[in-house]
């Protein structure tokens, strides 16, 4: 990786940093609006895993911050380079799609982590936390921020306008991260929601980031990691394929 | 040695628009070239391909004899591109901007190279302004910054005095022309072709994507347009010379090929007792060239 790629890495966390109220400080307060409102109304009536609701809740928003965090830098950064032209200051110099891709989707993973972090750091005087198995929350943290990057890279190059991405954010990212467990163990769900949300690749980011917490979870964590990573590879090679094509970007 | 750029054969349909067909170009190291063309004929295709922005359906581009698509990286770092559009990036300072288009080049401690950038093209004052402070002449001079960065051998600036007041022309043309003499090889579209027939020695007319003229500005100018004696006069000059003049106005233009031909002009005039009021001799200009090419009456002449 030369220094082009550092480059426009460093370029993409300047970008978000510097208006870090919106881009940090605006997520982690509404994750902590969730946390207040869902823990008052549910606390003392429910219990998942024999953790208490409050403790249960925390690293799923945690887990959901990184991951609506990590899509919307990478899509909202390329929206707008898109939208206002100056996407050509990146296309011009002498960049490959692959340094492009990891770019974009390692910044994501940072803000992803920054916003995460803050929200944790907010959050976790609220109930007693574990970190019964720490690497698995840094692994499902790194890998569910890659995959919602790269989703956030696709997003923004097949989107025209802010419109059409918002309508990606809202008709697909956020139902995919709502009914993932964030708010409730899958297992308190009638069956066949149950098998749903099975389905939801997002569901396994959230029970394995929340196992690294507990050491319990829905399902097995290895599964999860199964899941997460096959999930990851093929984005992106699709993601790099589009790339490699110039697919938008270069036409 | 390779040319600076050349084009072969190069096609680039848009859907159902063929914005490229069969372009064929090349333009030698050193040179100051024009591309000229009514809009619509695919300049900034031509250049967007040149600059990897858009990709060719057909043909091949090379810049100093790298090819923009299987050489990319080579090709990429010789070649400088001013886009036609006022773009810029709102989160960062003049000199941020710089700094990181540097890199993306590859450059990491290039601060004495914008520094020299930023004075020639009177922005030193502006270089911690956020860009979304400046007015549209400054942003169009970082533009131009920004495509210079890597000190690319081969400069293509397009339309890069649309809409840009006459001190910046000025100081914009000073600092290119001095690249040019360094030996940086420059393209330059634009619509006014005063500038162009100022300052490329050769130039190449677009129409419907295709190459309509090719030639030295001279030669152009020679072949497409001529001299001539305009006139105002208190009466109708005699019928041998209105055939071939026009009128306009009360003036009337005589086209000529040399000088030696005014005199005997006017000794005419004069015989026919006709008062000459007022008198100009205008000389060849490209706007007629351009006017002529593009209503295709010299197709056949392309070289």
């Amino acid at each position: 990786m030369g220094h082009g790629f550092s480059t426009l890495f460093y370029k993409e966390v300047l970008r978000f940093w510097k208006v870090a109220s919106q881009t940090v400080g605006a997520p982690v307060l509404t994750a902590l609006l969730y946390l207040l409102i869902f823990s008052h109304v549910l606390a003392g009536h429910v219990q998942v895993h024999g953790v208490i609701y409050t403790a249960f809740l925390i690293p799923g928003l945690v887990m959901m911050s990184v991951l609506q965090n990590a899509f919307a830098n990478s899509s909202s950064s390329l929206i707008q380079s898109k939208v206002t032209g100056n996407i050509v200051f990146v296309l011009l110099p002498p960049i490959s799609y692959l340094e492009f891709y990891l770019a974009y989707v390692l910044a994501s993973v940072v803000r992803g982590l920054v916003v995460g972090a803050g929200v944790l750091l907010a959050t976790f005087w609220f109930a007693p936390l574990d970190f019964a198995e720490p690497w698995w929350i840094l692994v499902f943290a790194l890998m569910g921020g890659a995959i919602l990057g790269s989703l956030g890279v696709i997003a923004g190059i097949w989107a025209d306008k802010f419109d059409q991405l918002a309508a990606f954010q809202n008709f697909l990212i956020m139902p995919l991260t709502f009914l993932s467990g964030v708010f409730y163990s899958v297992h308190s769900l009638p069956p066949f929601w149950q098998q749903v949300s099975h389905w939801n690749p997002v569901f396994y980011m959230i029970d394995g980031f929340r196992h690294g917490f507990f050491g319990v979870s829905d399902a097995s964590p290895w599964l999860s990691l199964a899941v997460v990573g096959s999930c990851l590879a093929v984005l992106t090679a699709f993601t790099l394929n589009l790339l490699k094509r110039g697919y938008k970007l270069r036409n | 040695m390779s040319a600076a750029i050349r084009i072969t054969q190069v096609s680039k349909c848009f859907g159902s628009v063929r914005a490229l067909d069969h372009v064929d170009l090349e333009v030698q190291r050193g040179e100051f070239f024009g591309l000229l063309g009514p809009n619509g004929a695919g300049k900034t295709t031509l250049i967007s391909a040149l600059a990897g922005l858009v990709r060719a359906d057909s043909g091949s581009l090379n810049v100093m004899g790298h090819d923009v698509q299987l050489d990319y990286r080579a090709a990429r770092r010789l070649l400088g591109v001013v886009p036609q559009e006022l773009v810029f990036d709102p989160f960062f300072t003049v000199r941020e901007s710089l700094k990181i288009q540097s890199g993306y080049f590859g450059i990491r401690d290039n601060d004495h190279w914008i520094d020299e950038i930023l004075e020639n093209l009177g922005l030193t004052s502006k270089a911690s302004a956020n860009m979304r402070m400046l007015s549209g002449g400054m942003k169009r001079r970082v533009l131009v910054a920004q495509a210079l960065v890597h000190r690319p051998p081969v400069i293509v600036l397009d339309e890069p005095t649309a809409g840009v007041d006459v001190e910046l022309r000025q100081t914009l043309w000073a600092f290119i022309r001095r690249l040019n003499e360094a030996g940086h090889t420059i393209v330059l579209t634009t619509h006014y072709l005063e500038e162009a027939e100022n300052l490329c020695n050769r130039i190449a007319m677009l129409k419907a994507g295709r190459v309509v003229a090719l030639d030295t500005t001279a030669q152009l100018l020679r072949r497409f347009s001529t001299h001539c004696l305009r006139l105002r006069t208190d009466g109708a000059i005699p019928a041998e010379l209105a055939r071939d003049a026009a009128q306009n106005g009360g003036w009337w233009s005589l086209p000529f090929d040399a000088f030696d031909q005014v005199e005997p002009m006017l000794a005419k005039i004069r015989a026919a007792g006709c008062r000459i009021d007022d008198l100009e001799i205008g000389k060849p200009d490209l706007e007629e060239v351009f006017v002529r090419v593009m209503q295709g009456q010299h197709e056949s002449q392309v070289s």
